[in-house]
């Protein structure tokens, strides 16, 4: 076989892969994925290198020295200290470590490095192969003003917009003017959704200019931006194409990536139900035009914008393997990184286009470390203090690089996994992602299962009809978690007072214990009050074994199950039905916090005794909130914009906190005299830490 | 402030302090007790069938009355306050139907300032007292049955909510408490004694709930002081609240005298049956065994990463607590005081045990003065009641300094080290990194007669860490960075301690929870005893 013939010279390739945002895509040099992050470029590969025979080196920063790559691969090398800049982006010691360890060959991973075009000519000049395209497609698709260019060339239609770059905030202004709103501005050398703003008037084109150009220097090193037309409703797709040293091409197909957040992928699916099989084929061609006008080779991806009425338009290429690609390798059954290895060493690709199939669907979420609640994702940090993945379920590939005890830190992206599950059909798939979401034990930090349970379960969203605006069209007030339907809410309370009966039941059963009243016997019948989103249920329940029977508001509900209350995971029958909640908290006081459909749910249960008594506790009184600003997560502080006896208007920007290398601007609730301000540049904040007091 | 709630029994036992709700201002108009399931009292309490028709319809008269307590307004008033009435308290905290009251018919006997009117006069003055269930265990409550609870073997819990002592009655009063203290000393390591401060709580009366193993309170609206704001402004000149004084917040973080606060009435109590379940009924009952869902053989992966590899890195000793017992659960015991140390009871295959351990976290996790004494006292509480004592060790040694030695940390270090060793309960010790020096010894080693004491591959136990160590042994010497490195290389691991037998193995982080299982399982019938003597001298 063609991977065993490479063997010899491919003895070991460093594979590089870190993720730090998944925007950012660098890539360093032998796996790694760790941390917060983690992505499994680097485990993916290794897992293909250890297929074909090749050994693998991993380069890892010094807190990722447990991480899971770095257990996979054969050799481990330490590049540097935690921040990127001084590890996975540090070229000198990444070359230092091919050199010691003799690789021949880098894979970079999604990320870091993977399109950096200085990286592959220091590789090329010491002769180490780079599993990847050559320095001048890098190049040519890595600076976006370029690549327009080269698109519009070679026939690929391309989005209205300004074909240069943006000297200051008044030529941005003037050229947004021109171009008419809304305009997009974008880092030119960035990716994904750093240093990306949209602006629909001049005001929001100077604030635009202004932070993009910040995050683009801190994320790329390069503060130039462009700006171009913003296609409205659109969808975003993107085909993978393939193509090797001798001119040939291959398009794999497209990925539907419309459900984004801050222009950043939440949910991905091949094939898109969107496309016909003209339109497919259109992008498809276009896509490969684009690569054999670069000379493009290795696996890599064209996206586009689709309008409504399918017309499509180049937005860049990706140069690289992209954290979506397994929904790809699903449906059309290749391994991308075999091929990319594969022809990394110069062999021709063994497919045809017709041999290119869709075989069933495939489904992408992005797990992620960050709360869904606050602007469908701002990032949380934290130790797993229980992880399981849902890999006993068939159907189901999860690709991470984290496991049980990893902290998830400020300094790499906050991506957990990409869960993956495939089935023959949509539906099926979208099924198997319910179940997948439903079994995924995730402790200690926030993250955002509420929010893609929420999607894949979304009318529209299983219509198809959706565009990169489907988050706030859906939820125009901002994600507030599931909508308990009336049945929803007594399954949710009826399991609640079962779980509390049967931990009020386990903890009267002493073993040996002779000195427990004889007298008292188990009891089967309760009444019982809980409290859900702040309202009362008297709730009445019977047990005939581990069978509750339960009324509540009027109906009856029957939940059985193990009551296994040591088990993250709560594998039920409701009124017949399979159901599997989680149990994330639970303590003595009746406080049980469940896990239902995606999203977690506080109730209470108490005697209905205690819940009488209840009305007598004094009511703690909430810090007003409207006069002090806390940071709504952790990060490092860029700015801070006022000072004491300021003051400031409502709306007024306070500061701006960085965190995963996205700035966010904190503004003032009302317009008040600032008291004190608790922070400053450069500091690295906590989640909930005041900031600044207003009057 | 100081109205002291004592009365005398028919039976001639004293009856005292705690549950009553009065300040001294509302003294005269007698008690507040809540009416609660009458029938059951009734059903209960232990009455002989008397013939004489008169004499029955006062004891139902009077009944009656001790039920409905000090009145509604008082219930009234006491709930306003944010706080449940005795009666209600008693009812929440123990089984449905499970409470026995005695001393119903008690009243004060105190004849001046017109506290003899029959308006004044309250059957089941002050005290709500009796002994009831909780998950099926019997439990005292109040302390006049004290000598009951001892002859028993049952646990005692007091539910202290007194302005103090009755001005009006005088020195009878002081005579109560000192014949309660007496009690709370004597019933001191044979029956588990709780104290839950659920209001005012001042002068001689606080000395009750010190002497108990426990004091637990309830946030704004318990105060413990020997004297009030009042009192310390006229002696003292300070200005200070009584919630600065004597809350929650003060006793739990500041005084330690408090060993943990919750947030109402409700909440305390229910915490505090939750907290009942891990304590065995005396000193003559074994830790008890609940059902058990978490295999006892479940490896914890996440305690392979939890050590950072630089040895100067902090990390959460509740981490590997939480990750170790099961289900997670954990009852600390003094959160918020202390913090270089935590100590609390969990389970481990259904088993009570107690757990100590150094927080990296705060202070490097070094042991001080207060963190001594924290420690030491729930190593005696548990050594005293039979639950076995796991130590999660890394401590980089005393906190050195004026303040530490002219504090006594001498002494007080002492007292730690005379308690793990004086301990004969089972004891199993994991060093997860440092165990330097004295403190090493201090941390139930093994030449304190600890049973199991294990290693992870990140223990470095030595003396002290190599940057001290070089620049002692090698003072004035100019290679210190390469004498640094040889010494990280003999005495930072685990090795020098394993070849003598000081560790007994050096074990996989992930496999801790399965070998401690295994090893309590070995202990169990565990039997040492210490010389014979009228008892210790404890360095106090």
């Amino acid at each position: 076989m063609a991977a065993y013939m490479i063997t010899p010279t491919l003895q070991r390739v460093l594979l590089s892969a870190k993720h730090v945002s998944f925007q950012s895509r660098y890539c360093v040099v032998a796996g790694r994925a760790r941390y917060s992050v983690v992505y499994d470029a680097s485990e993916k590969v290794m897992k293909t290198c250890r297929k074909m025979g090749i050994k693998t080196v991993a380069v890892h920063s010094d807190v990722d020295a447990n991480a899971v790559h770095v257990k996979m691969a054969d050799e481990a090398v330490c590049v540097g200290p935690a921040p990127t800049n001084r590890s996975y982006l540090n070229m000198d010691a990444i070359m230092d470590a091919i050199r010691i360890t003799g690789a021949q060959a880098v894979h970079p991973g999604y990320g870091f490095l993977s399109e950096n075009k200085e990286f592959a000519k220091r590789l090329a000049a010491e002769d180490v192969v780079f599993v990847g395209p050559d320095t001048h497609a890098i190049h040519a698709m890595g600076d976006k003003i370029e690549s327009k260019l080269l698109a519009k060339a070679a026939k690929v239609n391309v989005i209205p917009g300004f074909d240069g770059v943006v000297e200051n905030v008044e030529d941005a202004v003037k050229i947004a003017g021109q171009i008419g709103y809304p305009v997009m501005i974008k880092a030119s050398a960035g990716g994904g959704g750093k240093g990306m703003r949209i602006a629909w008037n001049d005001d929001e084109t100077r604030e635009g200019f202004r932070l993009s150009s910040q995050e683009a220097a801190s994320s790329f090193g390069d503060d130039r931006l462009l700006i171009e037309k913003f296609v409205d409703n659109p969808r975003h797709i993107e085909i993978q194409v393939l193509a090797d040293k001798h001119g040939n091409a291959l398009w794999l197909n497209e990925r539907e990536c419309s459900i984004q957040r801050r222009n950043q992928k939440v949910v991905e699916e091949a094939p898109s139900t969107f496309l016909d099989p003209d339109t497919r084929r259109a992008m498809g061609e276009q896509a490969v035009q684009l690569a054999k006008a670069v000379k493009y080779s290795s696996a890599g991806t064209v996206e586009f914008l689709v309008d409504s009425k399918k017309n499509f338009y180049f937005l860049e290429m990706n140069t690289r393997l992209q954290v979506e690609h397994p929904i790809t390798e699903c449906i059309t059954g290749l391994d991308l990184v075999q091929q990319m290895i594969r022809i990394a060493k110069g062999f021709p690709l063994v497919h045809r286009q017709e041999d290119i199939p869709i075989n069933g669907w495939a489904i992408e979420s992005r797990v992620y470390a960050e709360d869904p609640y606050k602007s469908f994702g701002l990032p949380s940090i934290g130790r797993l203090s229980q992880y399981q993945e849902p890999i006993s379920l068939p159907n189901v590939r999860v690709d991470s690089g984290i496991q049980e005890g990893s902290d998830i830190s400020i300094y790499y992206d906050p991506m957990i996994s990409k869960l993956v599950t495939y089935g023959a059909t949509r539906a099926e798939a979208l099924q198997k992602m319910e179940d997948a979401l439903d079994h995924y034990v995730i402790r200690g930090v926030t993250h955002n299962i509420p929010l893609l349970r929420e999607i894949i379960t979304n009318p529209r969203f299983i219509s198809g009809d959706i565009t990169t605006n489907f988050l706030p069209e859906e939820y125009p007030e901002g994600f507030t978690g599931h909508r308990l339907t009336p049945e929803g809410r007594r399954e949710l309370l009826a399991t609640a007072a079962a779980l509390y009966i049967s931990a009020q039941l386990r903890s009267q059963r002493f073993m040996g214990n002779l000195r427990v009243s004889t007298t008292s016997q188990e009891q089967s019948q309760w009444e019982l009050q809980v409290e859900l989103e702040k309202k009362s249920h008297l709730v009445s329940l019977s047990r005939s074994g581990s069978s509750f029977t339960v009324e509540v508001d009027g109906g009856s509900v029957e939940v059985s199950g193990e009551w296994n209350l040591a088990s993250a995971l709560l594998p039920l029958s409701i009124n017949g039905n399979p159901r599997v909640l989680q149990c994330l908290s639970r303590d003595a006081t009746g406080q049980i916090t469940l896990q239902y459909l995606g999203t977690q749910f506080k109730l209470r249960v108490l005697s209905r005794l205690a819940a009488k008594l209840t009305g007598h506790m004094p009511e703690k009184v909430p810090e007003d909130t409207s006069s002090i600003l806390r940071s709504p997560m952790p990060g490092s502080v860029v700015a801070v914009s006022v000072k004491p006896g300021d003051m400031v208007a409502e709306g007024q920007e306070i500061c701006v906190i960085e965190a995963m290398k996205m700035q966010n601007s904190l503004i003032a609730a009302r317009a008040a005299k600032v008291k004190s301000v608790h922070c400053k540049a450069g500091e690295t904040v906590g989640e909930g830490d005041l900031l600044v007091e207003l009057e | 402030m100081a109205a002291f709630a004592a009365a005398r029994s028919s039976r001639g036992v004293l009856s005292a302090i705690k549950a009553s709700f009065n300040t001294f201002a509302n003294v005269k108009h007698g008690l507040a007790v809540a009416p609660i399931a009458q029938s059951h009292l009734l059903q209960h309490a232990r009455w002989y069938s008397v013939s004489h028709l008169s004499v029955h319809e006062r004891i139902d008269r009077k009944r009656n009355a001790a039920l409905v307590g000090g009145g509604q307004k008082r219930i009234d008033a006491q709930h306003k306050r944010g706080k449940l009435t005795a009666r209600e308290r008693v009812e929440l905290l123990l089984d449905p139907d499970s409470f026995v009251e005695y001393d119903m018919f008690v009243e004060h006997r105190c004849s001046d300032f017109g506290m003899e009117e029959d308006h004044n006069k309250f059957p089941g003055d002050s005290v709500v007292t009796g002994q009831g269930r909780i998950n099926g265990r019997l439990v005292y409550v109040f302390s006049q049955i004290m000598d009951q609870a001892m002859m028993v073997g049952a646990p005692v819990i007091g539910l202290n909510d007194s302005g103090g002592a009755r001005i009006q009655e005088g020195v009878e009063s002081l005579a109560g408490y000192a014949d309660i203290f007496l009690r709370n000393v004597l019933a001191s390591g044979v029956v588990p004694q709780i104290s839950l401060i659920m209001g005012p709580c001042a002068g001689g009366a606080v000395y009750s709930p010190a002497l108990t193993d426990f004091t637990f309170m309830v946030k704004d609206t318990s105060y413990l002081f020997i004297t009030g704001p009042d009192v310390v402004k006229s002696v003292t000149n300070e200005d200070v609240t009584q919630e600065e004084l004597g809350g929650a917040k003060t006793h739990t973080a500041v005084s330690g005298v408090a060993h943990r606060a919750f947030e109402n009435d409700i909440d305390a109590l229910l915490n505090l049956r939750d907290f009942f379940n891990f304590l065995p009924l005396s000193n003559r009952d074994p830790a008890p065994v609940t059902e058990c869902q978490d295999p006892s053989d479940r490896l914890v992966p996440g305690l392979d990463t939890v050590v950072p590899f630089e040895t100067t890195k902090a990390y959460d000793m509740l981490d590997i607590i939480q990750g170790v017992v099961d289900e997670r659960e954990f009852f600390e015991i003094m959160p918020n005081y202390a913090k270089n140390i935590v100590v609390g009871f969990a389970r481990m295959n259904g088993r009570t045990v107690g757990i100590v351990g150094n927080q990296p976290k705060v202070a490097s996790g070094c042991l001080d003065i207060n963190s001594s004494v924290k420690g030491a006292r729930f190593v005696r509480f548990c050594d005293a009641f039979n639950i076995p004592i796991i130590t999660f060790v890394d401590v980089p040694g005393f906190l050195p300094g004026t303040s530490q030695e002219y504090g006594g940390i001498i002494r007080h270090g002492a007292k730690l080290l005379f308690a793990f060793a004086e301990a004969t309960v089972p004891k199993i010790t994991i060093i997860t990194r440092k165990a330097y020096g004295g403190a090493y010894d201090v941390m139930s080693s093994k030449h304190l007669r600890g049973d199991v004491n294990y290693a992870w591959p990140s223990a470095e136990v030595a003396v002290m860490g190599a940057k001290g160590a070089v620049q002692i042994i090698f003072r004035g010497k100019t290679n210190q960075a390469e004498q640094e490195a040889e010494y990280v290389e003999k005495f930072a691991n685990p090795f020098p301690a394993a070849v003598r037998g000081f560790v007994d193995d050096i074990i996989v982080p992930s496999t801790t929870r399965k070998r401690i299982c295994r090893d309590l399982e070995v202990l169990a019938s565990k039997k040492q005893t210490n010389p014979w003597k009228k008892h210790a001298n404890i360095p106090l």
